[in-house]
């Protein structure tokens, strides 16, 4: 359990995370919808929970972060750029442009990113050869994932979530941005993925499901892993929604992916600060 | 060279590049800690056993999951070790195609991909042939795509990937090629060997058909007609300056390979043709545009012209 002063700071960037996200989204068309879904576990991941140092990416020691969902690039660089591995001018400024490799999926070329994604269910595996060579040279490192819940569609998730228990890799944390929306509509209407957690218990993980917009479960998550030598594999399904902190975006397949004008940044900017006083309690 | 390591065959002795594979990796396992072992349950069909009983830590049977071994060999790369990934090659390329072209040569990792049954040497079927593969392989940018031109060429081919940049894809076939060299030679990936020398026509073979092209132009010799013969081990980096000095000194040139004709050796050679501007006779010989039926690797080739004397029969049309 973090102390008041470590969540009102998370929160806070995660605020300010959302805004740069939308700032980016004017930019040049972004996948906002699961940006803004994922925007606190990001933010907690590179704030709060993951070991690492924006000034070494290359550290040996440092914790690795795959992006499996490569369409949260977004939100990736707004995370990244917060974390000091670059600024959020750099990325306004080279977003979309021709030639420039802040693209609408990470490539592995920027500082923080360490392998290029952007088709789905490639992340964990990579993860589980990550975790393993962790283990061969007896680092005590963790690698940490994000995956879509749409992602997990696909059977070579599944391949590796087999994989991930077989080989005991307590050093491996998957999180899930469960935002119940694909790009076509629901998850549920679409190809079911219920009962999840039962699927991911069945596979042999340590399963935990969140409020992924709740700043303190997310925060007790991390507290709460057990150490990298640990014999099973953590998932973290975060109950999100997508879209989430512009009221108009909320829960609206529609807003998987597009670009924004100013007028509406100016506004959504203003709701994202209203929202965060009121929490605050001012 | 080919003076020094190759003769005439009075005796065909055969070999299995798996067997060759699996008792190198044991041994240059001892000697690098950076190589790992993956294998998708094909470890007895790879002959990976030796160096799972030497390194077991460093030996991984991920199940029937190619594409799960291939994103898991691209992390362990990514982390700094030296994987060599072993299943068959039409599982390698096509199953697990988008990893090893997204996560493998995207991110220009030193995977070793060691694909057995290449062409149609398993006998097993067109769902165990592999005659796309090198076309599709070769597409890949970053890629390095190598054919042994015999079983013991792997051994080679296996101690100078473990400093070479960037993936590769080396394609053996099931075992029981016959040895094309005789005597030791030098081995340099992206550099053909020349068998054999001769002015009157060029055969450009790779794989499991340098074999039959040495036996071809051994029977062209009866008859007065000098044959080079040129094993060309790497499809890609592909040996241009061995093609076009082919073209330019012998004026007609034959392609063989176990593979469709269509992407893999006999378009490598005819891209740099084309390019060059250079016309000579050419003829590409492999798996005609179908997928191939059941037999026997010698009879399928025969079936197809690109054995010994398909390969004999098209060189005397050539020189017509």
């Amino acid at each position: 359990m973090a102390d008041k002063e470590t969540l009102e700071r998370l929160k806070d960037l995660t605020s300010e995370a959302r805004k740069n996200i939308l700032r980016l989204c004017h930019k040049g068309a972004t996948h906002i919808g699961g940006d803004l879904s994922m925007a606190d576990m990001m933010t907690v991941l590179y704030q709060y929970g993951m070991k690492h140092d924006p000034k070494n990416p290359a550290w040996k020691e440092r914790d690795r972060f795959i992006l499996s969902k490569g369409h949260g690039a977004g939100c990736l660089y707004v995370t990244l750029a917060m974390a000091g591995y670059f600024t959020m001018d750099e990325v306004l400024a080279k977003y979309r442009e021709p030639g420039s490799p802040f693209g609408e999926h990470p490539s592995g070329e920027i500082p923080g990113v360490e392998i290029a994604t952007g088709s789905l269910g490639h992340g964990l595996p990579i993860c589980v050869g990550l975790a393993l060579a962790a283990r061969l040279d007896g680092r005590q490192n963790r690698v940490f994932t994000l995956m879509g819940d749409g992602e997990t569609q696909e059977g070579s998730v599944w391949e590796a979530a087999m994989a991930a228990a077989h080989y005991q890799l307590g050093n491996l944390v998957a999180f899930v941005d469960r935002n119940r929306l694909s790009l076509d509509g629901e998850t549920e209407k679409l190809m079911k993925l219920e009962p999840y957690a039962e699927k991911w218990k069945a596979f042999g993980w340590r399963v935990e499901v969140i409020d992924g917009h709740d700043i303190a479960q997310i925060v007790d998550v991390f507290d709460r892993l057990p150490p990298p030598s640990a014999d099973q594999p953590t998932i973290v399904i975060g109950e999100t929604v997508k879209g989430k902190g512009v009221p108009s975006m909320e829960n609206d397949a529609n807003w998987h992916a597009g670009s924004i004008d100013a007028e509406f940044l100016a506004q959504s900017c203003a709701e994202l600060d209203a929202a965060r006083k009121r929490e605050r309690g001012e | 060279m080919a003076k020094e390591t190759f003769q005439f065959f009075t005796l065909i002795e055969k070999m299995s590049a798996r067997e060759v594979y699996g008792k190198k990796m044991a041994e240059i396992g001892s000697k690098d800690e950076r190589i790992v072992v993956l294998t998708a349950d094909l470890m007895r069909s790879n002959r990976t056993g030796d160096f799972q009983k030497a390194h077991p830590e460093r030996f991984f049977n991920i199940g029937i999951a190619e594409q799960n071994m291939m994103g898991i060999a691209a992390g362990l790369a990514l982390d700094g070790k030296i994987p060599f990934v072993s299943t068959m090659a039409t599982f390698a390329t096509m199953r697990a195609c988008e990893q090893v072209r997204t996560d493998i040569c995207y991110a220009n990792l030193p995977v070793r991909i060691v694909a057995t049954h290449g062409g149609l040497t398993t006998g097993a079927g067109p769902t165990h042939y592999g005659q796309e593969d090198l076309a599709i392989m070769r597409s890949l940018p970053n890629i390095t795509v190598i054919a042994p031109g015999d079983p013991n060429q792997i051994g080679k081919v296996v101690e100078a990937a473990i400093d070479w940049e960037g993936p590769m894809y080396i394609r053996i076939g099931r075992g029981g090629e016959p040895i094309v060299y005789q005597e030791e030679y030098e081995y340099k990936i992206g550099k053909a060997i020349t068998i054999n020398d001769g002015n009157d026509l060029t055969l450009i073979a790779t794989g499991s058909i340098v074999f039959h092209a040495v036996m071809a132009a051994e029977k062209l010799a009866k008859e007065g007609i000098a044959a080079r013969v040129i094993d060309m081990h790497t499809i890609k980096p592909l040996d241009r300056e061995v093609v076009i000095k082919a073209a330019q000194e012998t004026g007609a040139i034959i392609t063989a390979e176990d593979h469709t004709i269509f992407g893999g050796l006999g378009s490598a050679v005819a891209e740099v043709l084309a390019d060059e501007g250079i016309a000579c006779k050419f003829k590409r010989l492999g798996i005609p545009d179908l997928f191939a039926g059941y037999g026997e690797p010698e009879y399928l080739y025969n079936l197809y012209g690109y054995d010994a004397e398909g390969i004999y029969k098209t060189a005397k049309d050539l020189l017509k």
